[in-house]
């Protein structure tokens, strides 16, 4: 199996190679991790729709797979999320109802409702709602676990679009020099709300990468075991000690931005559901997928309604 | 408690005024996240714009900082600049050239140098955008030299607030309230069969419903009014309390003279403010009104603010701490002795 083409070292970034035509078969607490992300995303929007949500919310459609893939090695990280982080969550801790009960603002809520879809917090886990911030606080943390003889990596997600925000820069040239296990995954949809990446990033991911000599993996597949097979190797060398790693996953944004602001063709975006990993499963193997998909659509509607019986937070907490 | 909607929104009116500006200035660009055709930026205020003047209007990269720096290039080259800033609370990013560059730039080299910069921000909260994207940061920035504080207001031109900013040279920053957007813009003088209003100077705009002795005399940037006008009407219909409002399109730097007379008359002097309670435009414009109406107000300046608190996500967490019009109505109508 030539793996070069789906996760490959070399610097000179690839388009989006061909993914394996069938996916790998999944571990079917994978495949219904995939489809809760999948469930409680759609359940969002739903909710949005309805009135049970306000301000605004960003949804990971078409990105499930990118935390479902890295969370078995990301054992121990800390992982700095960003806008887009309802998935990050999931991957790794599955608390469904605290994620709603947050975003609705609900008792149980995993950060009293103060924090909302953007701002959460778990041991392990912070995200933030502004563009880059966590690259150089996820810096931090791998300083921490690099001079206290922790081998647990630190983890920034960011977008394409985030590469626009200086500190990147800085925490990444910080990062090379003081060989800090700091990961960083880019999770590169080709937009950034309304921008096309074209439209705002000169060079590429992989040159940047490779411009303060740091580790850089390329990613363009959606199989989950595939991508697995190819990372575990890049990430436990930087738990070692061999420096930063920047992996950048070419994936797709099925929803919009937010809530409706989609300016894409519809043309364009009916593509992009047609080459989804939910669609590449559903056809590779339609007897399991059904049967998860059906399971995690009734479980998290039943966990749904379950937030929204419950009293709103009170204004104690905090 | 609803006052009548008239006429046009004040984003549109906002969208109308940067399409004049661009109109009339061949060299003026506008520089955002997201500001091109057709989203026409996050609040859809710049719609048209990008179409219209594609040289001059430029989708950026999320660089809020670098974008400031670039906006000051093109004005000491003798350009003016619009940066529009996609949530306000991102200001953060804009604050070292905007205090260590382009505000000083202006004296600091011996000569004036004109800076035409002005910082559009959409802030504030009731949208329930969570602790970062619902802040008023005004008083971050305030009280730095040569670095003028503006707030969008329903009831001033802002084509008349942009085009003094960017003709003076002096940079700015434009506070916009997000919720002002798609509230109505007021025109002529009148807001409804109640109210009225009418400039005192340039900047300050009075509101009252007669020209009876005021009970109160409310002072409160541009953002405050749709909360502020209910609350005014109500006091007035339900409990004969008369409001006199003063509303300024520019808070920084801070000019109290020219309202000092309404001021002086009132028997209560009510001073809101958005931001977290300490320090800021609320507490400097009542220092001022001590230092020079001591002696003729006849009761403390009461300031009203939210608490210094981090802006909550969850909608009724945020209405709570965020100032509401029942809490302005209260005082007004003597039921909330602070
Ligand atoms: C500093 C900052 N500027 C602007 C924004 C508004 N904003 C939120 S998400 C976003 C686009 C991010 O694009 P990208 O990094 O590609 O991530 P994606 O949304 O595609 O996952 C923008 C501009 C922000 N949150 N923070
Ligand atoms: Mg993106």
């Amino acid at each position: 199996m030539d793996t070069r083409s789906r996760v490959s070292w070399s610097a000179e970034s690839t388009g989006p190679p061909d993914g394996p035509a069938v996916p790998l078969s999944l571990d079917p607490t994978d495949l219904d991790m995939l489809l809760l992300i999948r469930h409680v995303e759609l359940g969002l929007l739903k909710l949005f729709a309805a009135g049970h949500l306000g301000g605004t919310t960003h949804t990971c459609l078409g990105q499930e797979y990118v935390p479902v893939a890295l969370n078995p090695l990301l054992q121990p990280a800390f992982v700095f999320s960003n806008h887009r982080g309802h998935g990050h969550y999931l991957a790794q801790f599955g608390d469904v109802a605290g994620l709603i009960a947050e975003v609705t603002g609900r008792e149980g809520a995993v950060c009293g409702g103060r924090g909302g879809s953007q701002h959460l917090y778990r041991t392990g886990f912070c995200s933030t709602g502004v563009q880059g911030e966590n690259v150089p606080v996820a810096l931090g943390a791998a300083l921490h676990f690099r001079t206290s003889g922790s081998d647990s990596l630190a983890v920034a997600y960011i977008g394409d679009g985030t590469w626009g925000e200086g500190v990147v820069y800085e925490a990444l040239n910080m990062a090379r020099l003081w060989r800090a296990p700091l990961v960083v995954v880019v999770e590169n949809n080709g937009i950034a709300q309304t921008t096309p990446t074209s439209r705002a990033m000169a060079g590429s991911i992989a040159a940047r990468a490779a411009a303060f000599d740091v580790r850089y993996a390329h990613v363009a597949v959606n199989c989950v075991r595939t991508i697995r097979a190819e990372l575990a190797e890049p990430l436990r060398q930087t738990r070692a000690g061999a420096g930063p790693l920047v992996i950048e996953f070419r994936t797709d944004r099925l929803g919009p931005h937010s809530k409706g602001d989609d300016t894409r063709d519809p043309a364009v975006v009916r593509e992009l559901w047609e080459r989804d990993w939910a669609a590449g499963y559903a056809r590779a193997y339609p007897t399991e997928f059904a049967s998860a998909d059906e399971r995690q659509r009734e479980f998290v509607a039943a966990v749904t309604a379950e937030v929204l019986a419950r009293p709103l937070v009170g204004s104690a907490a905090g | 408690m609803s006052v009548a909607i008239t006429g046009r929104r004040v984003s549109a009116g906002l969208n109308q005024a940067l399409h004049d500006l661009f109109a009339g200035d061949d060299r003026l660009f506008l520089l955002g996240e997201d500001v091109v055709d057709p989203y026409g930026g996050a609040f859809g205020v710049t719609r048209g714009l990008s179409t219209a003047y594609p040289d001059r209007v430029l989708g950026t990269p999320i660089s809020e900082g670098g974008i400031t720096g670039v906006a000051a290039g093109l004005a000491l080259c003798g350009d003016r600049a619009i940066v529009e800033v996609m949530f306000g609370d991102f200001i953060t990013l804009c604050v070292d050239p905007l205090v260590n560059f382009i505000s000083k730039s202006v004296t600091m080299y011996g000569r004036r140098l004109p800076m035409g910069v002005v910082v559009r921000c959409p802030v504030g909260g009731n949208r329930g955008y969570g602790p970062t994207h619902s802040q008023n940061l005004q008083k971050l920035l305030f009280g730095v030299p040569n670095l003028q504080l503006l707030e969008l207001s329903p009831l001033h031109d802002p084509r008349r607030t942009l085009d003094r900013a960017l003709a003076g040279g002096e940079p700015a920053v434009f506070f916009e309230d997000k919720v002002l957007y798609t509230t109505p813009e007021y025109r002529a003088g009148r807001i409804d069969n109640c109210l009225r209003f009418a400039p005192v100077d340039e900047s300050w705009m009075l509101v009252d419903a007669d020209d009876g002795p005021a009970d109160w005399v409310v002072i409160a940037p541009g953002g405050l009014v749709p909360r502020l006008l209910p609350a005014m009407r109500a006091a007035l219909v339900d409990d004969e309390v008369l409001t006199r409002a003063l509303v300024p399109d520019r808070l920084w730097p801070l000019d109290l003279d020219p309202v000092l007379p309404v001021v002086g008359d009132a028997t209560r002097v009510l001073v809101v403010e958005d931001g977290p309670a300490g320090g800021g435009w609320a507490a400097e414009v009542t220092r001022v009104l001590y230092e020079r109406l001591w002696g003729r107000l006849r009761h403390p300046v009461r300031i009203l603010q939210p608490p210094c608190a981090v802006i909550p996500a969850a909608t009724h967490l945020e209405r709570d701490l965020l100032l509401q019009s029942e809490i302005i109505y209260r005082i007004l109508a003597g039921g909330d002795d602070g």
